[in-house]
């Protein structure tokens, strides 16, 4: 269910078509592995306050161009800036400082930190944190603050009944609640989810989805990589096409589901048959 | 075969010098690959810097006071030296250049280069006086029936378990902070610390060097017992058995470098004492001589780590539930 005011609607369906408000602008951005051109970017925007989807078959450079725009992998050409502000050459943990953090399609938990733990480490501003400030700081207050706000989030993603458990015992489906939690404690104001949903049972992905959607209704951008169509169509506001490291397709979900490029580059399909 | 005395021997070896520099020792080694991840084969380098820091000062006429406070400076500059290179290589990598640069410097100090600061290979001897000077410890024996000390050793014993026990502390209020949280967050998965805002660089430094300051520590503590540096008391061994006693403590514990410290020396002193009682007895059928248990004690105690790391990687007193997440 795309969001009511839609924006985008009125937008051309042309690959790099400006957004009326966009918080991430990426120009000509290329990353090439030997012969190999990952990514070729040449314009993408992504408006504020929407689900954008990162479709395109395996090998696209869909995880290639994330890694790219939050500083995990350096691109031999290219711009891009998030809220007006330059992004290039800056390390990845200042990426994520400035309002935009990643998640991994393996999933990451802290195994041997406990869930609440899990959460504290991603909170922000934490004197604590500092070598000084861990052996002679304050930081008690700021951090029963945190468990406040953690235990809260925890709730919400129905993990609160496993603060307290390592989060290596947790199951699969279980850590990518955490992992989506435990990136919100940044106060993102984009999130970039690297398929979320992949290898998660269809209740749990109902599950996601429904926390995706709540992102946006908090105002949060959502940046995510797919591979389920129905999954795409039912919560993305845009739909951008990867293929080869260029983007051949963007517009609304409908749109793109027709789109012939789209269904011989990604879907693979003979035309005229239903995905 | 006489068991008591084995068992007495054993249990001095627990809670003698060797056993208080060790787990020194290993608390900072602990900090680095315990806490934080970072394999580190090169501990013994701080070790030696600390050493050599002091007995250098204290020889060119500084008192050993300051000599603690340059062999300390030393080890921080360098775990920076060390670190900004290869802190951003890969975990194997890391051990690699580690191990490479505690014998490039043990070299270096043994060279005839250096000889005119470090005197070469027969080292720098009679450096602490100023500490045995304060020893208020009237002359005599102190213990219970065979398990005695003298004055002498009552007195380093106190400054090692007194350092250990600081130290310790020091350690308590580190890894409980949110400091130590963030460092234990990186050993688990570097690229989430990261994609979290933590500048996982900046902490892998900071744990380097404060872990490479307590090594200076226990390698000055172990000088001011012998009283001498020689530069091939620094050899690899000395960081292997740093990382056997993490292990048997269990790495990333408070407590673990102290009880593993005191385990591996129990061991150490009672194998020794038991196989020389088998040559004597000539329980082994004159297949082995007494010159045969040194090696043979390794051996044993090599079987025993690798059991450790079959059965136990987390440790004798680690907790089950954290064993079991390892094997996922």
């Amino acid at each position: 269910m795309p969001s009511s005011e839609a924006p985008l609607d009125d937008l051309a369906r042309t690959p790099g078509v400006p957004k009326p408000d966009p918080i991430l602008i990426v120009d000509n951005v290329q990353r090439t592995f030997g012969g190999l051109q990952a990514v070729n970017v040449q314009s993408l925007q992504i408006q504020r306050g929407t689900i954008t989807s990162l479709i395109g078959p395996n090998g696209a450079g869909k995880t290639t161009l994330f890694n790219l725009l939050t500083g995990f992998d350096r691109p031999q050409h290219g711009d891009w800036h998030l809220n007006g502000g330059a992004l290039v050459g800056i390390p990845s943990f200042r990426v994520a400082r400035r309002g935009m953090v990643r998640t991994f399609q393996l999933t990451k938990s802290l195994a041997r930190l406990t869930v609440l733990e899990n959460m504290l480490v991603a909170a922000k501003d934490q004197v604590g944190e500092s070598f000084w400030g861990g052996l002679f700081g304050r930081w008690r207050h700021i951090e029963a603050a945190n468990e406040a706000k953690a235990m809260a989030s925890l709730e919400r993603f129905g993990l609160d009944h496993m603060a307290s458990h390592y989060a290596g015992s947790l199951s699969g489906g279980q850590r990518k609640l955490l992992e989506m939690a435990r990136a919100l404690m940044v106060e993102p104001e984009v999130i970039m989810l690297d398929e979320p949903m992949a290898g998660v049972n269809p209740a749990l992905t109902q599950t996601l989805l429904g926390h995706i959607s709540a992102l946006r209704d908090d105002g949060k951008t959502v940046v995510f990589i797919e591979h389920d169509m129905d999954v795409v169509q039912e919560i993305s506001d845009w739909v951008v096409v990867l293929s080869q490291g260029t983007v051949i397709a963007e517009g609304p979900p409908a749109h793109i589901a027709s789109n012939h490029d789209v269904i011989d580059a990604y879907l693979g399909l003979h035309h005229g048959e239903k995905p | 075969m006489d068991w008591v005395k084995i068992l007495i021997d054993a249990g001095r070896a627990a809670v003698g010098v060797p056993a208080a520099a060790y787990a020194l020792s290993a608390i900072g080694l602990n900090l680095q690959f315990g806490y934080t991840g970072l394999l580190n084969f090169g501990h013994v380098a701080s070790m030696m810097v600390g050493a050599y820091g002091m007995a250098i000062t204290v020889d060119r006429g500084g008192s050993m006071w300051l000599g603690v406070i340059v062999g300390i400076l030393l080890a921080l500059i360098l775990g920076l030296i060390l670190g900004i290179p290869t802190l951003r290589l890969r975990a194997d990598y890391l051990a690699i250049v580690t191990i490479a640069a505690g014998e490039i410097l043990r070299i270096l100090v043994r060279s005839s280069w250096a000889e005119p600061v470090t005197n070469g290979i027969l080292g720098i001897q009679a450096f602490a006086d100023e500490f045995f000077d304060l020893n208020p410890i009237p002359v005599g024996l102190y213990g219970i029936g065979r398990f005695r000390f003298d004055e002498r050793t009552v007195w380093v014993m106190i400054l090692g378990w007194g350092l250990v026990a600081v130290v310790t502390l020091f350690m308590w209020k580190l890894t409980r902070s949110p400091w130590g949280r963030t460092i234990r967050a990186i050993r688990e998965d570097e690229d989430a610390a990261l994609s979290l805002g933590k500048n996982v660089f900046g902490y892998k430094l900071q744990s380097l060097m404060v872990g490479g300051a307590i090594g200076a520590l226990a390698g000055m503590f172990l000088a001011i017992d012998q009283q001498n540096v020689t530069p091939d008391t620094y050899i690899p061994l000395l960081t292997f058995y740093a990382f056997t006693v993490v292990i048997i403590g269990g790495p990333g514990s408070l407590l673990g470098p102290i009880t593993g410290s005191m385990i591996f020396w129990f061991l150490f002193e009672f194998l020794d004492g038991v196989m020389t009682g088998a040559v004597l007895n000539d329980w082994f059928f004159g297949w082995f001589e007494a010159t045969d248990i040194g090696p043979i004690r390794f051996a044993l105690f090599g079987v025993g780590l690798m059991w450790l790391m079959i059965y136990r990687p987390q440790g004798l007193f680690g907790s089950h539930e954290e064993m079991l997440i390892d094997a996922q």
